[in-house]
């Protein structure tokens, strides 16, 4: 019988054989915390008396939540930190390198096969690189530490096919917040998501994180692609390691397979305060919005920083909007930089603030006012997300977001292209 | 593991924000500050109102979100002794495990704010006390009452020192 990625890898990582709703003790390649998370797994570790760490050049910890820490009590936190990083012999990815879900596969740490377990939600971004990758909690990262290992329950799979190519101006953000509009916020819960067709190899490995990426937002454990040449060269100058492509079997039996044209897919925005809530930009034009958000594990890689800089090159942004640009990366700060990206950006009125989390979940640098509307380029839109229950967010692709930030209105970037 | 309290009731897609701001989780390891805001955007004066044993019981996709930890120990630290859910988000629903917080799938569409519950987790059984009537249970995977029996996952590493399921 044929098996999905999924099974695939975690029969490997188990040395079972093994299909959907089987139970596995795994081994797993890589471990990262950050600095929400790795605090509690570190008591945990200490509730479990840990006594070292399993393979401790297998694992990072990332401070980018709270980077640099705008607070006492979070400065405490990150020290906790790096003390057991250092203690420990694990590495510690410190303020200003950018956030975790663009270092761990910048750096090298994963490839196709990897089995990765992170503490954030947003683990499943590395799957575009052919990695089982997927979120858990802190006590659960604490027990990766320590063991080396993790329980998994083996996910069935939902396939999406996506043909067509999109058409300009429509990005792999709005392809992705349409899928989730399709099947809603719970609609992969407990189960593993397969992005495939014409309309995914055709976008950059840039392109498919932004997929990857929201696969939890639909739920799933994990949002898996498959291997191609072009996620070869992106991997092979990432990193050394040698890694397995690994490939559905025609024959995988798949809890659902959807199909979509996505030719005609339109500009989408997610209105507040959901994910699902997706619209076609067309409902909502003529928003008036108060801040614009570029940057985030989602959208603030060097190809979205360079879309929104083809829309705002010799404009100003709106007078009555803040523009806030997070790079996910120092490394993309620095490829930013040299192609001119960030000069266009900042002339045009953006606030350039330190590669990390900060705006999107409401630690610092830009938090909204009461009654205030921002755009974004993140993933989540949650009342309260970005530390003001009475904001409002829409989601959107970077290009959206930039030509809403010069009209000072929701607006439809295939106006600027 | 018998279970009795009275119900809270809330809606579907309950996320990781609602049940603790991140404007609060990032500051402190000090879960009792964590705990006077929970459900704070969905019901401000929850955290105050909640008795020790109390159930949270919702809709579909409890706890979708953010992975952390602070969810369900805020809960658990604000008095909650189980959540009765449709369905629960995956990560959140083995951080709860994990931590020693029940969690209890089963059809929570009659059951009413106030109403009086007993569950027994081991027997999968749910009663409304107060309509006099049972509500079958989704069991828990073996492995997963395992972890919950011993205590939470920290505790069933400090007894074996790896993965024993």
């Amino acid at each position: 019988m044929g098996k999905t990625i999924a099974e695939k890898i975690l029969s490997k990582k188990s040395g079972q054989n093994v299909f959907a709703n089987d139970i596995v003790v795994a081994d797993v390649d890589f471990r990262m915390g950050q600095d929400g998370t790795s605090p509690l797994a570190i008591r945990a570790y200490q509730a479990m008396k840990g006594e070292g760490i399993c393979s401790p050049e297998r694992a990072a910890l990332v401070i980018d939540h709270s980077a640099p820490s705008p607070l006492e009590g979070v400065s405490a936190l990150h020290t906790l930190m790096r003390e057991f990083a250092q203690g420990k012999g694990i590495r510690l990815y410190d303020i200003g390198e950018g956030v975790c879900h663009q270092l761990i596969p910048e750096k090298g740490h994963v490839g196709p096969g990897s089995l990765v377990v992170g503490a954030d939600s947003h683990t499943c971004t590395y799957g575009a690189l052919n990695a089982f990758a997927t979120g858990v909690g802190s006590t659960d990262l604490a027990a990766a530490l320590i063991s080396g290992k993790m329980w998994f329950k083996v996910p069935e799979t939902i396939k999406f096919i996506c043909h067509g190519r999109l058409p300009l101006g429509v990005y792999s953000k709005d392809l992705i917040l349409f899928l989730i509009n399709q099947v809603t916020a719970d609609g992969v819960t407990y189960m593993a998501a397969e992005y495939t067709g014409e309309a995914i190899s055709q976008l950059s490995v840039d392109a498919r994180f932004t997929i990857s990426n929201m696969a939890i937002e639909m739920g799933a454990k994990v949002g898996l692609m498959e291997a191609d040449d072009k996620v070869m060269e992106w991997v092979r100058a990432h990193s050394d390691n040698k890694f397995e492509t690994v490939k559905a079997d025609a024959d995988a039996e798949y809890f659902a397979v959807k199909e979509y044209d996505v030719s005609d897919l339109t500009p989408y925005v997610a209105k507040p305060h959901r994910v699902d809530n997706g619209v076609p930009v067309g409902d909502v034009a003529g928003t008036p919005i108060q801040q614009a958000v570029l940057g985030t594990c989602t959208n603030g890689r060097l190809e979205d920083l360079t879309i929104a800089a083809q829309v705002l090159e010799g404009r100003k942004i709106h007078p009555d909007v803040r523009f806030i640009v997070a790079p996910a990366s120092r490394q993309i700060y620095l490829d930013a930089m040299d192609a001119g990206v960030l000069k266009t950006l900042v002339q045009a009125g953006a606030a350039v603030v330190t590669p990390g989390c900060g705006p999107c979940v409401g630690t610092h640098n830009g938090v909204p006012s009461d009654g205030e509307n921002v755009i974004s380029t993140a993933n989540r839109n949650f009342k309260g997300r970005m530390a003001n229950s009475n904001a409002f967010i829409y989601l959107a692709s970077p290009a959206t977001v930039a030509a809403s930030a010069v009209k000072g209105e929701i607006t439809d970037p295939r106006e600027f292209l | 593991m018998e279970l009795r309290g009275k119900a809270h009731c809330f809606g579907n897609d309950v996320n990781t924000d609602y049940i603790i701001s991140g404007k609060y989780k990032f500051k402190t390891l000090d879960m009792r500050e964590l705990a006077k805001h929970v459900m704070e955007d969905l019901d401000p004066e929850f955290a105050e109102r909640v008795q020790p044993g109390d159930f949270v019981v919702a809709g579909s996709n409890f706890g979708c979100g953010s992975s952390r930890e602070q969810a369900p120990l805020a809960l658990l630290n604000a008095g909650v002794g189980a959540v009765l859910a449709k369905s629960f988000a995956r990560i959140f629903y083995r951080n709860a495990i994990n931590t020693g917080l029940p969690v209890v799938v089963c059809d929570t569409s009659q059951i009413n704010a106030g109403d009086e519950l007993v569950v027994d987790l081991k027997d999968g059984m749910l009663k409304n006390v107060t309509q006099g009537r049972e509500i079958p249970v989704q069991p828990l995977p073996s492995i997963m009452l395992k972890i919950l029996s011993d205590g939470g996952l920290a505790e069933h590493f400090r007894k074996y020192g790896t993965f024993n399921l």
